[in-house]
């Protein structure tokens, strides 16, 4: 039976923990919200992965990890760009540039990398396609999944966690009235500050998060710091309003008045 | 006859049951259970599906109070007994603080329920381990401006404060509201 479904009911540490104990060959194939992904395993240990359209050559992985510099980068995908990972990856050790643990070094963090990436992904499907395997031109490794899984059941703890929290997106947010405080005064990361920018009333959680172009479990742990640190509360989008006319068995605001009036005497008189 | 209501909520073994029965005309009408989880046996019984009271306020109005279950899978009934209220009374255990995130937590999806007033009690402040007033306030991350009261649900005037400070709450936002 295909290894398939949705990512709401199947995590992907979970994906992980099957892939390792039943020592599987083939590609998981994962369409999140808005990217895709490609992960290859061999006898259930990770071998290759790819995320949406991100060069992923070894040119590029080797200058990620500052191995090579940019103009040798460059240089490299100038003239040796009809080379094979492979081809590529002996030339760089005969001529002295790089030796082999270098290149295996920068290829396993960044598919480490990439693995821990899709951690954040809480929404989309996925696919295991049985024995497909990337090109063979590829530089094969090895990873052992236990410490991604170990890992990924921290981060799946944090994700149960935020959801208590901030059960829905659909609320907003607005800044705590807080006198004292002054924005300019406290350190802010580059992801807080893109999300304090669309604070208000007026903006869902989840059109920040599309605004910002972040997934669910991001969004929530930014907003997560900010509840804590006491800058923003969640309120109703639009801002709070007493308009619920079901509230009262009239709708004339005047008797309404009385009715409250009314129940504050009779409070009082118990 | 009108009618009107009030729902009391807040996390499991906050006291919103006796804090109903302090101040209801009938005897509560509860729906209480033996306790079946061992980590939620710190009482005997338990409220399943709500605790409902009563106030006549003369011939032709009736005040309603409503007790939400506490256990946490009972949270379906919440939205259900938020339907139409005037506003909503959180009652925090002082004692327990690991609650308390529980509890903003209850607070928040009343919230999104109904934006009616509200405002949040800290029960069993006559126990020793009780915490202070305003460490609550930071624990549970309130605004300075949401009335936090001290409370001991089985004091009928202490109750009686809290309900009035939420009725005097929705008077002042109707006030505010330009009505």
């Amino acid at each position: 039976m295909a290894l398939r479904g949705n990512l709401r009911d199947f995590t992907i540490t979970q994906l992980l923990n099957l892939i390792n104990l039943a020592k599987k060959t083939g590609t998981l194939v994962i369409e999140g919200p808005g990217d895709f992904a490609w992960v290859a395993f061999r006898e259930g240990k990770l071998a290759y992965a790819q995320i949406g359209r991100e060069d992923n050559s070894l040119p590029a992985i080797l200058h990620r990890s500052s191995k090579i510099s940019a103009p040798q980068y460059r240089m490299i995908k100038e003239r040796a760009s009809s080379m094979t990972d492979k081809e590529l990856g002996l030339l760089l050790i005969n001529a002295g540039y790089l030796n082999q643990s270098d290149i295996l070094d920068s290829l396993q963090q960044y598919f480490v990398g990439v693995v821990r990436r899709l951690f954040t992904w809480v929404e989309g499907t996925f696919r295991f396609e049985a024995d497909q395997m990337p090109p063979s031109g590829l530089i094969p490794v090895r990873i052992d999944l236990e410490n991604l899984i170990i890992e990924g059941a921290r981060q799946l703890r944090e994700w149960e966690q935020l959801q208590e929290e901030i059960p829905s997106l659909d609320m907003a947010l607005k800044f705590m009235d807080r006198p004292g405080t002054n924005l300019r005064n406290i350190n802010l990361s580059v992801e807080e500050w893109r999300v304090v920018s669309y604070v208000n009333p007026k903006n869902t959680m989840r059109q920040i998060a599309q605004a910002t172009k972040m997934n669910d479990l991001e969004i929530r742990r930014v907003i997560y710091g900010l509840l804590q640190a006491g800058l923003v509360e969640i309120v109703r989008p639009g801002g709070a309003t007493l308009t619920n006319q079901r509230m009262f068995p009239t709708t004339n605001k005047d008797e309404q008045k009385s009715l409250v009036n009314r129940l504050i005497n009779r409070i009082r008189s118990i | 006859m009108q009618t009107v209501k009030i729902v009391v909520t807040g996390p499991f073994n906050a006291g919103k049951t006796e804090f109903i029965r302090s101040v209801s005309e009938i005897d509560v009408v509860s729906t209480e259970r033996k306790i079946s989880a061992e980590a939620e046996k710190v009482k005997s019984t338990t409220t399943v599906a709500m605790d409902f009271g009563r106030i006549t306020v003369d011939d032709d109005l009736v005040l309603y109070l409503f007790g939400t279950p506490g256990q946490k899978r009972f949270d379906f009934m919440w939205e259900i007994l938020s339907e139409g209220m005037l506003g909503f009374v959180v009652l925090v255990d002082s004692s327990r603080p690991e609650t308390f995130r529980e509890a903003r937590t209850i607070l928040e999806t009343f919230r999104a329920y109904a934006p009616t007033p509200y405002v949040v009690a800290a029960n069993k402040q006559d126990k020793d381990d009780a915490w202070d007033l305003d460490d609550m306030r930071v624990a549970l991350r309130l605004d300075s401006k949401v009335k936090f009261l001290p409370v001991v649900a089985t004091d009928k005037e202490k109750v009686k404060k809290v309900l009035l400070e939420l009725l005097y709450s929705i008077l002042a936002e109707m006030e505010a509201g330009g009505a």
